[in-house]
Formats: structure tokens, C-alpha cells, sequence
């Protein structure tokens, strides 16, 4: 099946490219993105300690990698995982907003994977947004439970599912709405050509059926391991 | 083995297969463009080239392309493969020494 919304999207994942959202988008989510960075640094700079600095380091790293590893809808589209909401477990979620954000950053200097236009957007959705909602929700379902428990390995499991939903979906907002800010005279888009009624379900459709899934296995299987190699960290903590 | 060992260990494996985010894509033909995405793609799907993709998606020339070497984009997938796994060497350093410079400038020594 050839559905152009699929192929459409299919490059771009969830790092939007450099030419997709017009400048307007593009200064907004660096604005957005500034007071979000600035308050994570102070945040990260009173709570975490210097002991915690290499997992902060491994977690970005693993957040790097795991984002290489594309997976693909058969005919269709690829996609991964961000392993951010782990992050966000194990170091709170505005450490995981700093350590996606220079993975992010990396991926889009080095590697030209994600515009530098959209930095701010793409941090808004998977360093900022996805991190975030993870963290709640595993937090809301893990609940009073012991460190050993299965709770926790089931929440983590549903916040990586949810998280990158929400992120999935925030980028399909953001192409789909380029067509209505942008166009020509006579209707031509200028950036993002599909509007949301092509992006919205192409990015939040495979994130529902695929990626997502993804996303909740290995956060879960992670939670799961460091729950008998190192249950400190996965204890209970006041960690902004 | 101390647990941060054993993460680094399990990272070294991460990168050894990361070329599976490679090859999968290919064997399951989704993502054959892959690297190929630009303004041709774009004008056979919608039948033309908005004009601010086009000035704007030149703007950054990156220096390991779709973590491909310049130059290679012909090569068989044993190479590409190798150059992913340069690249996620690359990638984990460089990310591991930004995060050790933040936290140096953020966080005191105890």
C-alpha cells in the first residue's frame, strides 16, 4: 500500500529535518526551549550529584544509540525508540531533558539527522515533552510499590508507551500545521507539504502500532535488569 | 563488575549491532530512500518543491551524512555498515564528553 502520508514521513521519524517547519515554528520552540534549558540547568545543578554525572553521560549515550536503531514497517515507514523516559526514571526528568538534548544536538551536527532549524521543536518533543510525561506516569503507576516490584517494571513499560505517543503525536501537530502558516499565493506550501490530517495519523499511527511498543520494551526490560543489578537507582527519590 | 562496567559493556554491544537499524530497514524494503530524501523525493510525492524546504534543507551540511561517510553512499552495506558503527562510536563520545562538560561546569566536586 502506498499511502503518501507514509512515505511522506517516512524519512523524517520523529527528527524533523532542516525545510519542514517554517521559521516562525522554528523560532518559536527555540523560545520555548531556552527558559526549559536554563531551568533544567539550575534544577540539575542543585540535585544531581557528581557521583551521578556518569550515568547522566551513559544515559545520553544509550539515548544516542538506541535512536540509530531504525526499525522498520515492512513497505512502509522506519522508525525507533528514544529512551528518554528511562532516562527520566532513573535520573529524574530534568537530568533526561539535558542528556536527550546534547544527544539531540549531536545527531543533528554531526550527523544531519534533525535540521538545526528545528532543534528547538524536536528537544520540545522528545527532550522536553516525552521525558516528562513518562516520568509522571511511571511515577503515578509505581506508586508506594517496593523497588522489586513488578509495578514498577508494568509503569515503566506504560510511560515509554505513552511518552513517545504524546512526542509522536506533538511532531505530527508541528509538519501538519506548516501548510496552514505557510504558503503561496496560490496555495503551494512553503515547508511541511501535508497537513495535519495526513501527518497527524501517519506520525501517531505508527508510534501507536510500532515505535511505541519499542520504546516500552526497552524501557521496561532496563527497569527490570537494574532492579536486581542496582535497585539504588531505581529507589524512591526526591530528584526534581 | 561494578554496574557501570557492565552498562559500557552492554552499550559496546549496542553499537557492534547497531547496524541491524541499517539492514532491517533494506531487507524489509521500508526506507529505501534512506539518505536519498530531498527535494526530488518531495516533488515526485506532491508534485512540486515548496520553495523554503528547498532553500532551507541545504542549510546544514553535516559532516558524517545519515551516519554514512561522504562518498560511500554507493557502497554495499558491509561498508555502510561499518561506517554506522564508526558513526555510533563517534556519536557515543562525543555525547559522553558534552555531558562530562556540562556536569563539570554545572555540578561542584563534593
Amino acid at each position: 500500500m502506498e499511502w503518501p502520508g507514509f512515505t511522506a514521513v517516512k524519512e523524517e521519524k520523529m527528527h524533523i529535518p532542516d525545510g519542514y517547519l517554517g521559521p516562525a515554528t522554528c523560532g518559536i520552540f527555540y523560545a520555548v526551549m531556552l527558559p526549559i534549558w536554563t531551568i533544567a540547568s539550575k534544577i540539575v545543578q542543585k540535585t544531581l550529584k557528581a557521583k551521578q554525572v556518569p550515568i547522566l553521560a551513559i544515559g545520553a549515550a544509550f539515548s544516542f544509540v538506541i535512536m540509530m536503531f531504525n526499525v522498520p514497517i515492512p513497505g512502509g515507514s522506519t522508525g525507533h525508540a528514544v529512551g528518554g523516559v528511562l532516562v527520566a526514571i532513573l535520573l529524574g526528568p530534568w537530568a533526561a531533558c539535558i542528556a536527550i538534548t546534547v544527544a539531540l544536538v549531536v545527531q543533528a551536527l554531526l550527523f544531519g539527522d534533525g535540521g538545526i532549524t528545528a532543534i528547538g521543536a524536536n528537544c520540545f518533543n522528545m527532550a522536553f515533552v516525552l521525558p516528562f510525561v513518562g516520568y509522571y506516569i511511571y511515577k503515578a503507576i509505581s506508586y508506594n510499590a517496593s523497588v522489586d516490584s513488578n509495578r514498577r517494571v508494568f509503569a515503566a513499560g506504560v510511560a515509554g508507551y505513552i511518552g513517545i505517543n504524546v512526542a509522536a503525536l506533538l511532531a505530527g501537530v508541528e509538519f501538519g500545521l506548516q501548510p496552514l502558516l505557510h504558503h503561496t499565493a496560490t496555495g503551494q506550501a512553503l515547508y511541511c507539504p501535508y497537513g495535519l490530517n495526513i501527518a497527524v495519523p501517519a506520525m501517531a499511527g505508527e508510534h501507536l502500532l510500532i515505535f511505541g511498543w519499542v520504546e516500552a520494551i526497552v524501557t521496561a526490560l532496563v527497569v527490570k535488569y537494574l532492579q536486581k543489578q542496582s535497585p539504588e537507582l531505581i529507589e524512591e527519590r526526591e530528584v526534581a | 563488575m561494578k554496574l557501570i562496567n557492565k552498562l559500557w559493556v552492554g552499550m559496546g554491544i549496542l553499537v557492534l549491532i547497531s547496524p541491524l537499524g541499517l539492514l532491517l530497514p533494506e531487507r524489509f524494503k521500508a526506507g529505501d530512500a534512506w539518505g536519498e530524501w530531498g527535494t526530488d523525493g518531495i516533488k515526485e510525492l506532491v508534485g512540486y518543491i515548496p520553495q523554503g524546504l528547498e532553500k532551507l534543507s541545504s542549510l546544514w551540511s553535516a559532516p558524517i551524512p545519515d551516519y554514512a561517510f561522504k562518498g560511500w553512499e554507493e557502497k554495499g552495506l558491509g561498508s555502510l555498515s561499518f561506517a554506522y558503527i564508526v558513526s555510533a562510536i563517534v556519536g557515543i563520545l562525543v555525547t559522553v564528553c558534552i555531558v562530562a562538560l556540562v556536569g563539570r561546569l554545572l555540578i561542584k566536586k563534593e
